[in-house]
């Protein structure tokens, strides 16, 4: 258990360290600090000094080095467009953006893994063919389509709810919430459904081939010989086979769900860290870009162990006294 | 533990015809097949994969798979017709009176709850007992397949078992209810030679112990030969012949059994080469007219391309081969009822 | 079952009459959503693919633009022109034109990218599969880590990159490409894998340890023995990925990152066309919008129904 442990973290580790040199590849060799710091008028001796200041004139692996060690401690140095330390900047936008993607999340798995499991347990029922339309429809709407529909019925054509932002906060402590008021709720609905919905209907298609493998099993068949009632056959062994790449898939899906909100802050204006960072690629804001590369790994990172140890948790082969591992990586 | 002989036999197939229907017309995969088990007896059935003897097993616990259905004739267990039982109706009899063991036992058991787990599940499913009784139940069971340390090994998952084990866990499974018949579908394809007699033995003592009828499936004679009572003996979808184990094995009378038999090495004999028929047993979609085993025949005559032959008492077998419908053969015949 | 009856040796006329006769053309023929989709297919791409010699006016002709014509809505609206059926934008395109020649630019960047995904991932699928060892784990753990990133991710990370290099007007011109090479390269990794999986799987079957004996080329072996098997999951994850890869392209240009307005693709269209959502004119953002899911779905139904005919065993 501690063994398998700290191989993915060793393993995890090497992921962020891969994305770390990416981002500082960044820093180093794309666009010219110096020149964007500087504005157009500056003398050689200007462009020394900030280097010198900077650490520019440093060999490569020191610099790495520099900047990885600021990195752990959440130092980015300034934002090209805001002049505004990164990490400051991070923090006020990243409640907005944990807070949308958990509701969407949430949203995803509970309406998608029952009708993912009832579409593969009534594989030709007329309802099953209905979902599995809506899925399709709901793999092939782009989330901003989704977005700009939902807000032309729901904002423009009804009223009823914010077309953008966030509603009003209550801050506690340096975060903020909108889950405390009713406008900071209403505001929530719109962008959590436009967020969840293309992993709601991928969720649901992945547990309903899961579900549909697993009943073609030799243990499902067996266990229908044995006379086990359908309800025993499919919630108790059925659906739990179907946890394992449920899970995995899942987990990889709830990161990208924080990556996606990119396109689902910008369509509603969110005030998260998708909009900071959207902005920043449109102005060529690297400081920016490198933190947001380096936190989203970071969050893949930490799902990824999760997973992997919730693996360990549902199925008893990995817990083996062997130490066999699953084919799992990443 | 033995019933008292009813006057009907445990199991009876009669005239059962398995379809499967494809785009390009209707396979009957099983055709007309009929036979019958008494209580405590142990039928052997044999032939080359794709003989219909698992798809017959299959339907008698109706776990036919799609779009696989039973097209005609009926089986009846204990007098009462259960081919077109309600699946709730069904399902209640499958485990408690009709058991079942399947070929492969490393994907028979869901890996992930302890054997223990899914024998109690079983026992509870169809017996009126507490779940404490059911684990003792359990651990009995396991004892009986002979796995050492039952009280520890109960809490088990499947993965920290060999084949071999695993497979008695199957049949533990399969007898957990106590049932009247087990249906064991090539039970020991699946195992390494040498554990292969093991599971045979035990299977054939369990189930004389507990006075347990058997379907034996399987296309190893060996088996047939040290286990069963009668053995059927299937080709292309139908019964080519079907008796006491001893005079198929003996005295084969049908000339696809009597190369199956030839097909046997035999170590006392001493013969110049093995006999094997030629060809291969035709596919689904190609079985000829008449009787199916005439192109591969070395006594077809003209009849046998024309007409199909149903079986024909001869001596204390059944056998479907027009070569035994002559009044001299079937002179002398004894019935076997 | 029925895929057994297939290989019956009577049936070897014509390929085309044995493609008449297969399962899959069976399949086809059997589903009328398929066979919608197909057809829709054809239309979408033929009427974006010929836009220049069909379309009703030039929305790049600046010329022919009259702004007068702006905002002017559906034709069956009050205040609709029969010369514009779904009306005109903001700067008085037609806007059925305007939606033909972007779906031409969201194609050729959906088919470029996945062309050049498809070559990228079976090259190194093949090469990681046959080399093994090092070469092998070396591509699958940058897979792995790739796969970690959603490919949206990876594309606006390649876009900014080119973004912060170049200058402003340079990197409109070059947008086409780079859109193609960002989408490209996020969606190499399923391709890789699969390849790379039933490599391992030929590589030790016995006529290609035949054919290395008898000093067959290694990338002849990987050519002409190997890939042919993998052909068949590589269509479908290639159909799949077009989809993707038009809605990638659709949501970059939304994003601002991807063609530029002088350029429209359809997401840009969308992406102009949402800024006058809340003053009424809904059609400027509501066509494309539809063309854009009608295309994507018919070629997703496509890719459902190609998956489910080459694997008879998951219907």
């Amino acid at each position: 258990m501690i063994a398998f442990v700290i191989r993915r973290l060793i393993q995890s580790v090497l992921v962020m360290i891969v994305v770390a040199f990416v981002a500082f590849s960044l820093f180093t060799y794309v666009g010219d600090p110096i020149s964007i710091m500087l504005g157009q008028d500056y003398t050689e001796a200007d462009r020394a000094r900030i280097a010198a200041e900077l650490g520019l004139d440093r060999p490569f692996f020191v610099q790495f080095a520099r900047f990885v060690a600021n990195a752990v401690q959440g130092e980015f140095g300034l934002s090209y467009r805001l002049a505004r330390p990164v990490d400051e900047l991070i923090a006020e936008r990243l409640p907005a953006t944990l807070e949308l993607s958990l509701v969407a999340a949430i949203f995803a798995l509970v309406v998608g893994v029952p009708m993912g499991v009832y579409t593969g347990l009534n594989r030709d029922s007329w309802l099953s063919r209905v979902f599995m339309t809506v899925s399709l429809i709901g793999v092939s709407l782009p989330t901003f389509l989704i977005g700009i529909l939902l807000i032309f019925v729901f904002a423009v054509h009804l009223g009823w709810l914010p077309s953008f932002g966030r509603g009003e906060v209550v801050h506690i402590g340096w975060w903020s919430t909108g889950l405390l008021t009713v406008s900071g709720l209403k505001a929530l609905i719109l962008p959590a459904i436009t967020l969840g919905l293309f992993q709601m209907t991928l969720i649901m298609r992945l547990v309903r081939s899961e579900m549909l493998e697993v009943l073609r099993t030799d243990y499902i068949k067996f266990a229908r010989a044995r006379g086990l009632t359908n309800r025993a056959i499919h919630f108790g062994h059925a659906l739990k086979n179907t946890l394992v790449p449920v899970i995995t898939i899942t987990g990889l899906q709830l990161g990208s769900i924080i990556a996606f909100s990119i396109i689902t802050e910008t369509v509603f204006q969110w005030p998260g860290m998708g909009l900071l960072f959207i902005q920043s690629v449109n102005f060529a804001d690297i400081p920016v870009m490198a933190a947001y590369l380096c936190l989203i790994a970071f969050f893949f990172v930490v799902i990824n162990l999760i997973v992997d140890l919730l693996y360990y948790v549902v199925d008893p082969r990995l817990r083996a006294d062997r130490g066999v591992a699953g084919g799992h990586t990443g | 533990m033995a019933r008292p002989p009813a006057n009907h036999p445990l199991l009876e197939v009669r005239d059962l015809r398995v379809e499967f229907p494809t785009r390009r017309g209707t396979l009957v995969a099983v055709d007309g097949v009929s036979f019958h088990i008494d209580p405590g007896e142990v039928l052997g059935v044999v032939g080359e994969s794709g003989a219909g003897k698992s798809l017959t097993g299959a339907a008698i616990i109706g776990l036919l798979e799609p779009p696989g259905r039973i097209a005609g004739g009926e089986i009846r267990f204990d007098g009462r017709r259960i081919d077109n039982l309600p699946y709730e109706q069904m399902r209640r009899l499958r485990g408690k009176e009709i058991g079942a063991v399947f070929q492969d036992p490393l994907t028979s058991l869901n890996p992930l709850y302890t054997i223990g787990r899914q024998l109690t599940e079983t026992i509870l499913t169809h017996l009126d007992v507490t779940p404490a009784e059911a684990r003792e139940r359990a651990i009995r069971l396991l004892q009986d397949v002979g796995i050492p340390g039952a009280e520890r090994r109960i809490d088990h998952y499947p993965h920290q078992f060999s084949g071999g084990m695993r497979q008695r866990v199957v049949i533990a499974l399969a007898l957990c209810a106590n049932p009247r018949l087990v249906i064991a579908d090539e039970p020991t394809t699946a195992l390494d030679v040498s554990i292969q007699a093991q599971i045979i033995t035990l299977l054939k003592r369990l189930c004389r112990e507990h006075g347990t009828a058997v379907m034996l499936v399987t296309h190893d004679m060996g088996v047939i030969a040290e286990t069963a009572d009668r053995v059927a003996v299937m080709y292309a979808g139908r019964i080519a012949e079907i008796g006491p184990v001893r005079d198929v094995i003996k005295t084969p009378k049908h000339p696809y059994t009597i190369g199956l038999m030839g097909s046997i090495p035999k170590i006392d004999r001493r013969e110049a080469r093995l006999a094997q028929i030629d060809g291969a047993m035709p596919r689904l979609n190609a079985i000829p007219p008449g009787c199916a085993f005439h192109p591969r025949c070395p006594k077809a005559f003209d009849r046998c391309r024309v007409e199909r032959p149903d079986p024909i008492h001869v001596d204390r077998s059944h056998v479907a081969c027009w070569l035994y419908d002559r009044d001299d053969v079937r002179v002398g015949a004894v019935v076997d009822e | 079952m029925a895929t057994t009856l297939d290989s019956d040796p009577k049936t070897t006329p014509g390929l085309w009459a044995r493609f008449l006769d297969s399962d899959i053309f069976y399949s086809f023929r059997r589903s009328p959503l398929t066979i919608a989709a197909a057809i829709v297919t054809v239309v979408c791409f033929a009427g974006a693919f010929l836009a220049p010699w069909i379309a009703p006016h030039n929305p790049l002709d600046l010329s022919s633009v009259d702004l007068m014509d702006a905002y002017t809505p559906p034709v069956w609206m009050a205040e609709g022109n029969p010369r514009f059926i779904l009306g005109t934008d903001d700067q008085g395109r037609d806007l059925l034109s305007a939606i033909m020649y972007g779906a031409r630019i969201s194609l050729i960047v959906g088919f470029c990218s996945v062309i050049f995904a498809m070559a990228l991932g079976i090259t190194l699928g093949l090469v990681a599969g046959y080399a093994g060892g090092a070469i092998d784990s070396l591509i699958m753990r940058i897979a792995d880590v790739q796969l970690t990133f959603p490919a949206i991710l990876i594309a606006l990370l390649i876009d900014g990159i080119v973004r912060a290099a170049f200058p402003r007007d340079l990197h409109d011109q070059l947008a086409l490409y780079v859109l193609i090479f960002a989408i490209g390269l996020s969606y190499w990794v399923q391709y890789a894998r699969t390849v790379r999986g039933s490599t391992l799987v030929e590589k030790n079957r016995e006529y290609v340890q035949a054919a290395r004996v008898i000093g067959v080329r290694p990338v002849r072996i990987l050519f002409s023995h190997i890939l042919p098997n993998v052909i068949g999951p590589v269509l479908v994850i290639a159909t799949i990925n077009l989809a993707l890869a038009i809605i990638t392209e659709a949501t970059l240009s939304f994003l601002g990152v991807g063609m530029p307005p002088t350029q429209p693709s359809l997401g840009t269209l969308i992406r102009v066309g949402n800024d006058f959502l809340f003053s009424g004119e809904w059609w400027i953002t509501l066509f494309p919008g539809v063309a854009l899911v009608t295309m994507v779905l018919a070629v997703n139904l496509l890719g459902d129904w190609l998956r489910d005919a080459l694997n008879p065993k998951l219907r």
